[in-house]
């Protein structure tokens, strides 16, 4: 299962990103890039206010005609509804420009318009306004009481979802020896990718078309959207997304500004842009992550997981985001708290709350980071609770190799892997055996080094039955891919996914070289845009590499044939007998350029028989992979870390990712998915939060208190990589984008927690700030006094 | 997070310079802190005065028993070695501490003192060399101790017209020692506690600075390691215990390095 070097530029070869020289070069194309004469810049007043009644909301004299408002545009745009199939979920309006009530800090009340965005945020001062507060839901346990503010009073509780799940544990409940019970919080965050969010929009005369060029993973969903939202014909929207700075699922959403400024360019027939910045994203823009867990975890003497029982509160902010909903992120925990383990008694109860904060969208990973570091600090616990080392009882617990394909508690279908494999190689990476020799004695400086380990299964690509079960409005299909051979012997390629910056213009042409192996030089990967491209409901789920990839895989080797069709009448000899060889096609002694195919198609069609298959050398071919319930990578992370008992403070000494993600079609990405997730994943861990006080306030309004890791704060990371095909995808492919953000909490949580046995401090709270460790210290140490 | 229009103007001189600021405007150095201040549209000046490359600014004087430098000479200037110093390496040590190299590139020492950040380096540890902050305004010129140029958090005595000129740092002894200690959660974060000790029996001098409370560093009175955090855990009593913590671990690293306990 060792990955070997692969040779040329086809699937497994570690080539070197297509896209980067023109992002090196700055010379990538962004939304704030974009320049169309008579461009307008928007800037939107925000309610400073977290929940109150609109009572008046005043233009400014003489700007009457920049300045909008809800009442504008109510009579033309439908507000953001996401319905959902999910029995008792309730509705929520979210208007493009906030209408009678706001609901968090940052929500929009007016939308201004001038030629630079500094004279557009002049205009927002201008607005007058008297919003009548009322008292803010700032808690998902607070917001559960009976006496709680509402924030929707239609709905009458704040309770969008309630689901459960059982699967009878009233029995392991009552025999089994040992019981470890839990509360896990983690931290709102924000996303942060490198670019926020943004658009232009215009009236594009000649096509008599709306044209959004738009910062997203989901273009064609937007088409959709919005289109709904506008009440304009699809075939009247061309949605263009430019580069797009990283989305990490915050561009997955339809977003309340992308309906405003593409009403105006509607309606005014002008050309308009926003660009979302940092404050903004900070408070205005949709929030992740924030769950709280009540876990009981019943075991036998040697810590053999039998049973689990857990209440998780999700703060899902004021409206539901289009199209994943508010309760995606719920019924994800719900479903994959069970992890990569192997027990049948389960029982889960998930609370959607509304709060006043921004609305709740999933994040890299969905909900899997929150509850990796809940099941994981569990596995940690209920070790300590019998006396041995976690990686042992974790070990134990895992699903082995043998049982796959396996298919869970909660009826998750593990098609394949080696979980265990998976652990002990990163034992052994790390050394466990040494580092816990290292902990019998003393640092020298003081600190105490701990050591963690957490193992996660990450469904990639779900197929159309699982999210139609979560119930969604827009249930993902199938993909489809077009490849052209030109006549000059170049190729296109061109798909719906867009790419985010995770090198889908390398990988889809890597695919395609496979099929046919023209150079990638000569391949040509365009994305996104819906004037171009098949449908596709785009990048996330860790789905481009399995469909995107297997839907480049079938077109190209269905583009292969004919060629070879061709390739045969020219050379005279059978089909069978004509291969593909450095970026060349041979016969024999006999060989030609793939411009030699493309001139004879093209130029000189004349030359070939009157029984000629004229479909040509374009083709256009869907994929769904054979068992379509997702296919699962998985990986152990391990962390050593260092932590200062006088300071709390935290430094990871060492960071070891073992990793099984199929078949990699370039382990250099698939190495800087798992490093950038990692990285997310360990601000996760350590350092980000958005608070919020108890009017509704956001406390981290600028980088200065949102602390993101930076370079210094990271390790060098080591990676070990284990090749399990998936015995359902085209080449074995899983996907592999949002793994690395999943493992880093639990395992560096766990390795603290490690550390600090000895002062019999644990925390089960992230980020694990100074702060926190210093008060679990002190909390532990009367304790400590009395023994 | 743009700012509100302004007036942007580049005095020829300084007497131009001081003339310029009488109205409603505002110095910029660096623009490190006045920058987001004016995006975040909490400054709203109607004009900016630079005076970054202001030459009477960028000056150093050497006396005898203090090095006078111009305020708008940028952090990495000491960090560089490019200045002289007067206190056995602490400034450089300390300018090299703040930020990361861009931000460095261009704040100042004036610009960080007349911002007074509480927990900015330059503040705790130019308390602890006891230097002077030399004022010039329509009153003339007064030269503050930082404990008493400071009235607060991000509050000083600098009235509108006001430009601080320069910083005047006692030299110190050869014999003299000094620790500086910031605990801050990432590389380029303000601190969260600051130690700061400069101790020259020589000179009869031993100063000891709790810094980056929210207000301005404190001088303590005490003389000891255990002093000073029994000192710390009363002055700050009103901090939570996980805060208190840091400054006295601040506290307690700064004079264990300094390697003696009592001037
Ligand atoms: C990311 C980041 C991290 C930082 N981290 C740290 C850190 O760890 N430690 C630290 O100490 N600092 C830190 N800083 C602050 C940095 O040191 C700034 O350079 C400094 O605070 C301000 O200096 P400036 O020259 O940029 O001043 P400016 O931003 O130009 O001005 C700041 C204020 O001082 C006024 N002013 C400037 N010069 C004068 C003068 N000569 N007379 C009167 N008023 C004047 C201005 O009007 C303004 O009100 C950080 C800054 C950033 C952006």
């Amino acid at each position: 299962m060792a990955s070997t070097v692969v040779e040329g530029e086809g699937i497994g070869a570690r080539v070197r990103r297509k896209e980067d020289a023109r992002h090196l070069m700055g010379r990538g194309r962004f939304v704030g890039d974009i320049q169309i004469q008579g461009l307008q810049e928007v800037a939107f007043l925000r309610s400073p206010i977290a929940h109150g009644h609109i009572r008046s909301l005043a233009k400014p004299q003489g700007q009457e005609a920049a300045v909008f408002f809800w009442s504008d545009m109510a009579s033309a745009v439908t507000p953001i509804i996401t319905r959902s199939t999910m029995p008792g979920y309730k509705l929520s309006s979210y208007h493009p420009l906030a209408h009678e009530k706001v609901r968090y800090v940052g929500e929009a009340l007016a939308m201004c318009v001038a030629a630079s965005r500094a004279e557009a945020e002049d205009l927002t001062e201008a607005v007058t306004f008297d919003i009548e507060e009322l008292p803010a839901v700032t808690d998902s346990e607070a917001g559960k009481a009976a006496d709680s503010a509402l924030v929707h009073e239609e709905w009458g509780d704040n309770l969008c979802l309630v689901t459960n799940f059982d699967s009878g544990i009233d029995e392991v409940a009552k025999t089994a020896p040992v019981k470890v019970v839990r509360e896990y919080r983690t931290a709102r965050q924000c996303m942060h990718p490198m670019e926020g969010k943004g658009l232009v929009a215009y009236w594009d005369f000649q096509a008599d078309q709306l044209v959004v060029i738009t910062s997203t993973q989901v273009p064609h969903l937007i088409r959709t959207g919005l289109s709904e939202c506008l009440g304009l014909d699809q075939s009247r929207l061309r949605v263009s997304p430019p580069d797009v700075g990283g989305g990490f699922g915050y561009k997955c959403l339809l977003q309340p500004e992308e309906v405003a400024v593409a009403w105006l360019a509607m309606t005014r027939k002008g050309a308009y842009r926003w660009v979302e910045d940092r404050r903004e994203h900070l408070t205005a823009g949709a929030n992740a992550r924030q769950h709280h867990y009540k876990v009981t975890a019943y075991a036998d003497e040697r810590g053999r997981l039998l049973g689990l029982d857990a209440e998780i509160n999700v703060d899902i902010g004021a409206y539901s985001v289009w199209p994943f909903s508010a309760c995606l992120e719920a019924a994800q925990a719900g479903g994959n708290l069970p992890g990569p383990y192997d027990f049948r008694a389960y029982r889960a109860r998930t609370y959607s709350v509304a709060t006043n904060k921004p609305p709740f969208a999933p994040y890299r990973g969905v909900a899997r980071p929150g509850v990796c570091f809940a099941i994981e600090l569990t596995i940690d616990a209920i070790a300590r609770a019998v006396g041995r080392d976690p990686a042992d009882v974790r070990a134990e617990n895992l699903v082995q190799a043998a049982q796959m394909p396996y298919t869970n508690v909660t009826n998750k279908h593990y098609d394949s892997g080696d979980y265990p494999g998976s652990l002990a190689k990163a034992r052994e990476m790390i050394g466990l055996a040494a580092i816990r020799e290292r902990q019998k004695g003393r640092e020298p400086d003081g600190r105490r080094i701990g050591v963690g380990f957490s193992t996660y299964t990450e469904q990639s690509a779900h197929g159309t039955k699982v999210f139609a079960a979560w119930g969604l409005p827009l249930v993902p299909g199938f993909e489809q891919a077009t490849v052209k051979l030109l006549a000059d012997g170049t190729l296109e390629v061109r798909a719906g996914i867009h790419t985010i910056g995770q090198g889908l213009e390398t990988t889809l042409a890597q695919v395609a070289n496979q099929a046919l192996g023209i150079p990638l030089k000569d391949i040509a990967v365009k994305l996104g845009d819906t004037a171009s491209t098949p449908y596709s409901t785009g990048a996330y789920a860790s789905r481009g590499m399995v469909m995107a990839g297997g839907a480049v895989s079938k077109s190209a080797t269905e583009l292969a044939g004919r060629v070879k069709r061709l390739a045969a009448h020219l050379m005279q000899c059978k089909p069978e007998d004509v291969d593909f060889r450095q970026g060349r096609i041979h016969a024999g002694e006999a060989s030609l350029s793939f411009a030699d195919i493309g001139k004879a198609w093209y130029l000189r069609p004349e030359t070939l028989p009157e029984d000629i298959d004229t479909n040509g050398l374009e083709v256009t071919q869907g994929y769904k992979p054979d068992v379509d319930s997702g296919v699962f990578s998985y990986a152990t992370h391990a962390a050593l870390v260092a932590v200062d008992p006088d300071t709390g403070m935290v430094e990871i000494l060492d960071y070891v990712i073992v990793e099984d993600c199929g078949q990699m079609v370039n382990p250099m990405i698939v190495e800087g998915q798992a490093y950038g997730g990692a990285a997310q994943g360990i601000g996760t861990a350590l350092f980000e939060e958005s608070p919020y006080d108890s009017s509704g306030q956001p406390l981290a309004s600028t980088l200065i208190d949102y602390l993101l890791p930076g370079p210094t704060e990271l390790p060098g990371f080591r990676i070990g990589h284990m090749e399990t095909l998936s015995p359902y995808s085209a080449h074995g492919i899983k996907g592999v984008g949002e793994g690395g953000a999943i493992a880093p909490a639990g395992a560096i949580v766990n390795a603290i927690n490690d550390a600090l046995q000895e002062l019999g401090a644990e925390i089960g709270q992230i980020p694990a700030t100074p702060e926190r460790i210093l008060n679990a210290i002190f909390a532990a140490q009367p304790k400590q006094a009395a023994e | 997070m743009k700012p509100a229009a302004f007036d942007y103007n580049k005095p020829a001189d300084l007497a131009a310079a001081l003339h310029a600021l009488s109205g409603d405007a505002k110095p910029i150095a660096g623009g490190q802190s006045l920058t987001p201040m004016l995006n975040l549209r909490l400054a709203r000046p109607a004009a900016l005065v630079d005076i970054r490359r202001q030459a009477d600014l960028l000056k150093i004087s050497e006396a005898p028993d203090a090095i006078r430098y111009g305020a708008a000479l940028p952090h990495a200037a000491f960090e560089d070695g490019a200045v002289p110093d007067g206190t056995n390496g602490m400034m450089r040590h300390v300018a090299g501490g703040i930020a990361y190299r861009a931000v460095r590139n261009r704040g100042t020492i004036g610009g960080s003192i007349a911002h007074a950040d509480p927990a900015a380096d330059w503040i705790s540890a130019l308390l602890a060399l006891d230097a002077r902050v030399i004022v010039q305004g329509a009153k003339g010129e007064t030269a503050w101790p930082l404990d008493r140029f400071m009235l607060g958090g991000f509050t000083t005595v600098l009235e509108a017209g006001d430009l601080i000129t320069g910083v005047s740092v006692p030299r110190l002894s050869p014999s003299a020692r000094w620790a500086y200690y910031k605990i801050c959660r990432k590389t380029g974060e303000f601190a969260k506690a600051i130690g700061a000790v400069v101790s020259d029996p020589d000179r009869g001098v031993f100063r000891i600075v709790c810094g980056a409370i929210e207000v301005t560093p404190i001088l303590l009175e005490a003389r000891s390691v255990e002093a000073a955090l029994a000192e710390i855990d009363s002055r700050l009593a009103d901090h939570a215990p996980a805060a208190r913590q840091l400054y006295k671990t601040a506290m307690r690293r700064a004079l264990e390095g300094l390697g003696e306990t009592s001037a």
